[in-house]
């Protein structure tokens, strides 16, 4: 099930010596990490070490207090709002909640970014879109429903769908499992890798679920207090000799 | 060099186990501070709403639906509060007025004190219970759940989007309700002054815009606007700055209600003051 990366080294996002605080409290301590092309990255760490902070500040939903993130060649922190904004329609961001609005159908939800990404398409190209990428996450019949009438996994896929919808070449999942049941988690596992292989997209994802790391990781970073504390394969970690790994490893086995 | 965070990115982070930053320790550290950065804050969000409000890209259905939200949504408790208004001003003022003879001039006293200041001021104050309120959860909601992130990273302007279709739907609906609740109000006076005596409405009306005069009417009407821009600007920055936890959006709901009402009448207190200079 596993996705498989290209064969490529190019890099898509290069993180430089990143900080990030709030106020007094130092919450990513220099962190640099590099994204390949074609790759899923599994970022790995206990609640607070900065995870969901990382991805947010390669978005800019928060500002870097220091730092360089470059991302498809472009530093982000220097970008004016409507560089941003075009940056912003390469990647994807799948939000912990969803975060699907609520005053929305599932149809108007999935229409929302592609109107404001993709403006030239006509009324029946985003129509066709919305259907076709329903049909990618197997919901095709829940177009018209609000999302209070859909079950958690449900919710997730459509947030999903409307992550994917605008084309992006970078994906950034942030805990796609979290909530889930095991059989829903594998089932978004499962469209995390197909995502990679249909839309060749490079992923950064934020987890502390290890089944859905070893599902879908080709390379696995740990933070721990705001740093970098491993780096390697899924094989490097299961046979890593440090407490701090093996008791994380086998807390989530167990 | 000192580097500023805003206080919402800092409040948003805090219900987090390992960052030990509660709102006590924020204020207590340095309240003067706390409060300057959150004047300045709510400060720029105003300057940039009004920049958004005049940009390109206006968000028509969706301030549309707000009027639908703000002013049907409100008439209910309009269309009461309005009526009483006017049967207890009525029924309080008839029995002084009968004392010293001068009961002629009720219509007009009751339809100069609705059109003023009971009209305007009270069905601000309404509103910024029922509309303020509704307001800061719903966008307080929506932060709590990342809907706002959302809008953000799909290349959307989420104060575009969001806080402008907002503010201009309170600033253009109360004023409209200001002056339904004036016409209920004088409705509710003539309805009490027929429960004592026996007046024909169109005597009544004719009494009432007697006394009323064009420098009663503008100033309410131009202060409604006031009243409408400050309870969806507070009731906006409320809940767009509002925390993380659950608790973020009551929080923002009563201090939408509280911020708002407090403001609505300060800003009546300056209106009457300028009025009074005319």
């Amino acid at each position: 099930m596993k996705g498989e990366a290209t064969n490529s080294k190019d890099i898509v996002i290069k993180i430089e010596n990143l900080k990030k605080n709030f106020g007094s409290l130092e919450v990513l301590k220099d962190i640099s990490i590099e994204l390949y092309k074609g790759e899923n990255l599994v970022v790995l760490g206990k609640s607070g070490t900065g995870k969901s902070v990382l991805i947010k500040c390669i978005v800019r939903l928060l500002d870097a207090d220091a730092g360089k993130i470059i991302v498809l060649d472009e530093e982000i922190n220097t970008m004016k709002s409507k560089e941003l904004d075009s940056m912003r329609g390469k990647i994807g961001f799948l939000f912990q909640s969803g975060a699907l609005y609520d005053s929305m159908t599932v149809r108007e939800n999935l229409a929302f970014p592609l109107k404001r990404i993709k403006k030239d398409l006509s009324a029946e190209e985003v129509d066709a879109k919305i259907l076709k990428t329903l049909e990618d996450v197997g919901l095709p019949d829940v177009i018209d429903k609000m999302p209070s009438e859909l079950s958690g996994g449900m919710r997730k896929r459509i947030s999903l769908a409307r992550t994917v919808i605008v084309d992006p070449s970078i994906m950034l999942y942030d805990e796609p499992t979290t909530g889930l049941d095991p059989v829903t988690s594998d089932e978004i596992s499962f469209l995390i890798n197909d995502i990679q292989k249909k839309y060749k997209t490079s992923s950064i994802i934020i987890t502390h679920d290890i089944e859905c790391a070893k599902a879908v990781a080709n390379r696995i970073l740990m933070l721990h207090e705001g740093k970098v504390y491993m780096e390697g394969t899924l094989s490097d970690f299961e046979k890593s000799k440090d407490e701090l790994v093996q008791s994380f490893f086998k807390s989530k086995n167990q | 060099m000192i580097k500023i965070v805003p206080i919402a990115d800092i409040k948003r982070y805090a219900h987090k186990k390992t960052i030990k930053i509660s709102d006590e320790t924020l204020s207590s550290k340095n309240k003067v501070a706390e409060f300057f950065r959150e004047t300045g804050d709510a400060g720029l969000f105003v300057v940039n709403v009004v920049k958004n409000t005049f940009s390109t890209g206006f968000e028509f259905n969706e301030f549309i639906r707000q009027c639908f939200q703000v002013g049907n949504k409100s008439i209910g408790l309009i269309s009461i509060t309005g009526i009483v208004i006017g049967l207890v001003l009525t029924i309080q003022s008839r029995p002084v007025l009968v004392d010293f003879g001068a009961v002629t001039m009720l219509p007009g006293m009751v339809a100069i004190s609705i059109i003023r200041e009971m009209g305007p001021v009270i069905t601000a104050l309404i509103c910024a219970g029922k509309v303020g309120s509704g307001i800061g959860a719903e966008l307080g909601s929506m932060r709590v759940s990342e809907q706002i992130d959302a809008m953000e990273v799909s290349s959307a302007n989420p104060v575009r989007y969001l806080i402008v279709p907002r503010v201009l739907a309170t600033t253009l609906m109360i004023p409209i309700l200001v002056l339904y609740a004036d016409a209920l109000g004088i409705l509710g006076s003539w309805i009490a002054s027929n429960i004592k005596g026996d007046v024909s409405f169109v005597l009544f009306i004719s009494q009432a815009f007697g006394d009323v005069d064009f420098m009663d009417f503008i100033p309410a009407v131009i202060k409604s606007f006031f009243f409408g821009a400050v309870i969806g600007l507070v009731g906006c920055y409320k809940g767009f700055n509002a925390g993380r936890g659950t608790e973020s959006v009551g929080i923002a709901a009563n201090s939408a209600v509280v911020l708002g009402s407090l403001l609505v009448i300060l800003v009546d207190l300056i209106a009457v003051q300028i009025t009074d200079l005319l």
